[in-house]
């Protein structure tokens, strides 16, 4: 069966003055219909470029995509022409941002923002797209949905705004939305709303998800698969089941060790992840994560590791994926017997 | 009708009810901050920002201070170094109340008690060199010469895991996480007992995240310091907490033993905030029960009448609307379970 959404060997730098950044270094995944991803990393990782590339969002300059296929219903967006582009953005292809504060026009009515991409999408008259605004703005849960239309940005809380964002993302039918750290700037309760209202939606509209978050708790209950990303590289990828269980890279088993367990009755001592982030100003030929690891050998230090697939459904880039998991499993097994 | 005031006894706001002092007395802490309008810029009413908050901290313990964004933590933070000016209340600092003094006075109390702020990038003078930030509490407070002074800093770079090379250095060169440590040698400069942490690791990488809060316990230890942990974390705050307060609009809705708050919260606002944090385990995540909150905070310039969670609360009932709840002790007095709500009861 084909994917939806097929990332291949995706590369995207950035050409600055210091030098160049290596921000995305042939990324690939893929996104099957009404399938749900996540894609974890820290500041820098490389995620929100990675999405921003599959929809040509990249300012250029000093941004480019300097190789790699993103196949979306048989075409490649990465071929595409602007005009072309701009019709698969929106309908297609939607996007909600972190705060959508910063990406709705403050002066102009949300009732406004939200029917000018409907009349030119969908061709809809003013009349039709107001009452599909309001429809949309029910659906997400907006109380007197009706009557928000002619109010400005700055007049919705943060998590009013993110429905808002989520219901303007819609608007069009997407066959995939992709969400870049929605919630990250809301508060726990009202994140755990957003989160149920995504998956709710998810599951009535059929449409595929990914989720960027930088929370690995986020998104364990909520996506089906998750790529962990690192220096702009994808590191782990797996169903997430297995990627908490089974975890095969130490990047991905650092992450997990560092957060303390709420449910935790006695306190044991925070394992952090040493060194300091990458420099995504040098060029990657070996392992990004070696300096920082305790499972690292001398192979690490002269090639870089391919992501490979390691057991079923499961992909790691790391020469000693299974020193990793080992420990991941021995971890899971006391971690159940106390 | 008053949440809490002087008259309560000290003994059940305390950890146990051991005869030591405690470091930090908070006696019905308010600020407010005067809303005003038109020509005459009069006040035309008030934004109860920390509304009555109470509690006392003993030597050697950190006490966590959870709630959502605008619940006024962070105020009640800075109205107890007085940073903030209290719009009333008593705060005590070793029996010494901070309230009643004088600036100089109060000037030489700031060496006892000092915060690590949040942002690592806001919180440090870009145009001053690491030596000299580290270095300027030493200089205000008259402590020591300048080469002391050097050695200080030094020694201060050494202890929050820094390389003492670095004195000369400029915060840009830092990432966020040296950058926290920085403003944590800062925070020490000048040898205080009580520290107040602002979000300390909010805005750092989940991987430093730990590092930090293991420089933070393991300072406390060896230097037998205090701690006000102020955070929206709650897996975090159970870790680094020997106990917890839960915040919400202003007041202190619950407070006790961190296990006790998270293995059975009686406020059902604590509840909620505990149940709707993720959690990293997609076994355990498919099973758990989600309290969804309806709505969001009300704005503490005009909060609700009677209990100020009840618009949403499912638990809210005619009393909850019409009288403001006593924050009482349900727990025992060697281990106190103080919370306020008129329905406690029932998830005893």
């Amino acid at each position: 069966m084909a994917h939806l959404l097929e990332v291949k060997n995706l590369e995207t730098r950035f050409f600055t003055e210091e030098g160049t950044v290596h921000a995305v270094n042939g990324i690939s995944y893929t996104l099957d219909e009404g399938e749900s991803l996540g894609i974890v990393g820290e500041s820098g990782s490389g995620k929100s470029v990675g999405v921003l590339s599959v929809m040509r969002l990249i300012p250029s300059p000093p941004g480019r995509i300097t190789g790699g296929e993103v196949i979306f219903r048989d075409r490649d967006l990465v071929k595409l022409s602007e005009a072309d582009m701009r019709r698969v953005r929106g309908s297609e292809i939607a996007m909600d941002f972190q705060d959508p504060m910063t990406s709705l026009n403050p002066v102009l009515t949300i009732g406004l923002q939200m029917t000018e991409a409907m009349e030119l999408h969908l061709g809809m008259t003013q009349e039709q797209a107001r009452a599909r605004a309001a429809e949309l703005l029910a659906l997400v849960g907006l109380p007197n949905a009706a009557d928000r239309l002619g109010d400005y940005p700055h007049q919705f809380s943060g998590g009013q705004r993110q429905r808002v964002g989520i219901a303007m993302a819609l608007s069009c039918n997407p066959s995939i939305l992709i969400a870049d750290e929605p919630t990250t700037a809301l508060d726990v309760t009202i994140q755990a709303q957003i989160i149920e209202l995504v998956k709710k939606l998810k599951e009535k509209l059929g449409m595929a998800v990914i989720w960027i978050t930088h929370d690995l708790g986020v998104i364990a209950g909520l996506v089906e698969k998750v790529a962990v990303m690192y220096a702009g590289f994808v590191v782990e990828m797996a169903p997430v089941k297995y990627l908490y269980r089974d975890t095969s890279h130490p990047y991905t088993l650092g992450l997990l060790e560092s957060l303390p367990k709420i449910d935790a009755v006695t306190k044991q001592r925070l394992i952090p992840i040493e060194g300091l982030p990458p420099d995504l100003l040098k060029e990657p030929n070996s392992c990004p994560f070696a300096p920082r690891c305790r499972y690292a050998v001398e192979r690490c230090w002269q090639e870089n590791p391919p992501l490979k697939l390691v057991s079923a459904h499961h992909y790691s880039a790391c020469w000693r994926w299974e020193a990793a998991r080992q420990d991941a499993q021995q971890k899971t097994k006391t971690g159940a017997a106390v | 009708m008053s949440q809490i005031d002087g008259s309560f006894g000290p003994s059940a706001l305390q950890q146990n009810g051991s005869a030591n002092e405690p470091l930090v007395k908070v006696r019905n802490l308010k600020k407010y901050f005067p809303i005003r309008r038109g020509v005459l810029q009069r006040q035309v009413g008030a934004v109860q920002a920390v509304d009555g908050v109470s509690f006392d901290i003993v030597k050697g313990e950190t006490l966590g201070l959870v709630g959502e964004s605008g619940c006024g933590k962070s105020t009640a933070g800075r109205a107890i170094l007085q940073l903030l000016t209290p719009t009333a209340g008593e705060v005590f600092l070793n029996g010494q109340n901070l309230t009643k003094m004088r600036r100089t006075e109060l000037r030489k109390q700031r060496r006892r008690m000092q915060m690590i702020f949040q942002d690592p990038y806001s919180s440090l003078n870009p145009r001053m060199t690491v030596g000299n930030i580290i270095g300027e509490p030493l200089f205000i407070h008259n402590i020591g010469n300048a080469a002391s002074r050097r050695e200080r800093v030094q020694e201060l770079l050494k202890l929050v895991g820094l390389n003492p090379y670095f004195v000369n250095r400029y915060p840009h060169e830092f990432s966020g996480g040296q950058r926290q440590r920085i403003g944590v040698a800062r925070a020490l400069a000048t040898n205080p007992a009580f520290i107040v942490a602002d979000e300390p690791i909010s805005a750092l990488d989940v991987s430093i995240q730990a590092q930090v809060v293991n420089l933070l316990d393991d300072l406390k230890s060896e230097l037998g310091l205090t701690y006000l942990f102020i955070a929206h974390d709650l897996s975090m705050v159970r870790y680094i907490s020997d106990r917890v307060a839960v915040m919400y609009l202003g007041r202190i809705v619950e407070l006790s033993h961190r296990d006790a708050i998270y293995e059975r919260p009686l406020h059902p606002y604590t509840q909620a905030l505990l149940s709707a944090i993720p959690v990293p385990d997609p076994e355990k995540e498919e099973k758990r029960k989600r309290i969804i909150l309806e709505g969001d905070v009300p704005s503490p310039a005009n909060p609700p009448t009677g209990c100020r969670f009840h618009p949403r609360c499912q638990y809210a009932t005619e009393v909850c609307r019409q009288e403001d709840p006593e924050f009482r002790n349900l727990g025992t007095s060697n281990m106190p379970h103080m919370v306020a709500c008129h329905h406690a009861e029932k998830f005893l």
